[in-house]
């Protein structure tokens, strides 16, 4: 086994090609169309199957929406974001028993303005979506990304999550409201969910036909101020790493804002499989190792009364892409800022490029389930939920701003923070104590060093910014909100008695 | 001597960006010695149809990592890959599944 002069080349060369004539793994009967892991093929009825089969397990396992919850689905036009739509259309419209049972509402973020689109490009797709939209007949937002500058700085404040509701309350919940669609539809029955009663069939559907668009006027005649402010942020910003980073940060608050004021309380996102692997890798290389669990878990509870889940976290590309192809899913390809770039571009595409070739080079020889891209998948559930060792605020907002409290305890299935490791700058009750780089000055309020005020990697992309001022006033307004209590606290801390210590003290005495 | 074939060709998620933006097109393979495979057809996608950046669409003799390639409604993988003997009127597809396309 240990030889030096041993040969490998052969094993590793050798690999089972499988046969044209192959039948599905699944039926033994018809003909194979796709292969989804190494040794698995599968027919176009049995991938069916087996792909809305775990949309609703993935739902089902996790117990995270409730019935009746308003849920946002955050469209962004490209293949997983619509095979999400679709399975939510599909599983809505069932009569089986697994039906879903929430009220969905669609979600679009329009960034022409940021990746150098024209006016009529971004119309044109935009109009495209909204018919894909409408045919839905769920009502939909169509917001622009250039709203960023109108959001209010309460974005950033991560409101009280809704408290947690014990294990067994699901099930109770949907016994409750199976009972209640039941009582209603007593007249008619066979019909369950909310859909039964009448009143409620005809408030969706004029709900549907309402079009709700944020801006009133459309992007097209959108004020030419907030494009320029677009287009100076994204200038500002030196790389295209940082330059992406920036867009999510933004395109996560537009959606906790739009929730928020329509009242949805989840938000789905279409990340799959492969999208996390690389988001794994990505952020960690970009120093967001901290909030790994939180940007690639399953539900993201960061924002507290808006919760983001991601239930195609299971399927891959590959499968989305065919499943759209087979069966006609409609998806709009806008490009964004990394379309046509060279993989070594930007850190998240040389990531993409390295994991995508390591999929197709090393598919899984034998291993039925693996493969690189599933085991780094995998390995984000493994991820537990941040510790409290950064007493930095990030823009992504995983820290629990304006309270100067702990930061965002998960509220919703995961570890409870632990460990000694924030131990000398979070007391035991949770209060602020140390903090680092706050300036004395008492004179006039010098502009707020942002830098100081974020976590390490919002604090590299802010790095890459030849002006910090081009930031939407929103995030601007907050950090000098931040600075001020930072430096009120400092002024008053020789009077605050030391927690910490009378913390162990208290202890001593027990 | 192989007669010269009829291709259907097809671009998607984002790959049609390299053809000027057209998604379908309809092509035709002249006559060579040996019948086409997939490895030559790609070597005449280079040549004849790729308007900017072929490194963006092939790679080595293969088609990028996380482009797919479907022949006649099926992945390819089942068919031989590169191997795969193209027949008059094949339908080919190619999907990108990467980031961005």
């Amino acid at each position: 086994m240990c030889q030096v002069d041993e040969e490998y080349s052969e094993q590793l060369e050798k690999r089972t090609v499988p046969s044209v004539s192959q039948n599905c793994v699944k039926c033994k009967d018809g003909s194979a169309v796709l292969i989804i892991r190494a040794g698995d093929a599968f027919c176009r009825c049995c991938f069916k199957e087996y792909f809305v089969h775990k949309f609703r397990a993935m739902l089902g396992k996790n117990r995270v929406i409730f019935p009746g919850e308003k849920v946002l689905l955050a469209v962004s036009g490209g293949p997983a974001s619509s095979a999400m739509l679709s399975q939510v259309q599909e599983g809505l419209s069932r009569d089986a028993p697994k039906k879903l049972r929430f009220i969905p509402g669609i979600l679009h973020i329009d960034e022409g303005g940021a990746c150098g689109q024209s006016l009529e490009e971004r119309e044109r797709s935009t109009a495209q979506l909204e018919a894909i939209f409408r045919a839905t007949g769920y009502p939909f937002h169509t917001v622009p990304l250039e709203q960023v500058f109108e959001l209010p700085s309460s974005v950033l404040e991560a409101a009280a999550s809704a408290p947690q509701r014990p294990d067994g309350s699901y099930k109770a919940a949907v016994d409750q409201f199976l009972q209640s669609a039941k009582a209603r539809g007593s007249s008619s029955p066979g019909e369950g969910g909310p859909d039964g009663d009448p009143a409620v069939r005809e408030a969706q559907v004029r709900l549907s036909r309402l079009e709700t668009r944020d801006a009133p006027n459309g992007p097209a005649r959108l004020g030419l101020g907030r494009s320029e402010d677009l287009g100076r942020l994204l200038s500002s910003v030196r790389t295209l790493t940082a330059k992406e980073d920036m867009l999510q940060t933004l395109r996560h608050h537009l959606m906790v804002h739009t929730a928020r004021t329509h009242g949805y309380s989840k938000v789905m996102m279409g990340d799959s499989c492969s999208r996390l692997a690389v988001k794994l890798l990505s952020n960690i290389a970009q120093g967001r190792g901290a909030t790994l669990a939180t940007d690639t878990g399953f539900s993201d509870p960061r924002y507290g009364d808006v919760v983001i889940i991601r239930p195609m976290r299971d399927y891959s590309s590959k499968e989305i892409a065919f499943y759209n192809k087979m069966f006609g899913v409609p998806s709009v390809f806008v490009p964004g800022l990394d379309t046509k770039a060279s993989d070594k571009a930007s850190i998240p595409l040389l990531t993409e490029s390295f994991v995508t070739k390591l999929q197709t080079d090393f598919p899984p020889p034998s291993a039925p389930s693996t493969g690189p891209v599933r085991s780094y998948a995998r390995s984000t559930l493994k991820q537990k939920k941040p510790l409290p060792s950064t007493p930095r605020w990030c823009l992504r907002g995983c820290l629990r701003s304006g309270s100067l409290g702990r930061p965002g305890r998960p509220s919703a299935g995961g570890a409870a923070p632990r460990g000694p490791a924030g131990r000398g700058l979070w007391s035991r009750r949770g209060h602020l104590l140390l903090l680092p780089h706050v300036s004395l000055g008492c004179g006039a309020p010098a502009p707020p060093d942002l830098r100081s005020l974020l976590c390490y990697s919002c604090r590299l992309t802010v790095k890459d910014m030849s002006a910090v001022d081009t930031l939407p006033p929103y995030i601007v307004s907050e950090a000098e909100h931040r600075s001020h209590r930072l430096r009120m606290k400092q002024e008053i801390s020789e009077f605050l008695l030391d927690e910490e210590e009378e913390d162990d003290d208290d202890e001593e005495a027990a | 001597m192989a007669a010269p074939i009829t291709l259907h060709l097809e671009f998607g998620g984002g790959a049609e960006l390299l053809f000027e933006g057209v998604k379908d097109h309809q092509v035709t393979l002249p006559s060579q010695s040996q019948p086409w495979d997939m490895k030559q057809l790609l070597v005449w996608i280079r040549a004849n149809m790729l308007k900017e950046r072929p490194e963006l669409f092939v790679q080595g003799d293969t088609v990028r990592p996380g482009i797919l390639v479907l022949i006649n409604d099926a992945d390819w993988e089942l068919m031989g890959e590169l191997t795969y003997e193209l027949q008059d009127r094949d339908t080919v597809v190619f999907i990108s599944t990467l980031h961005g396309g």
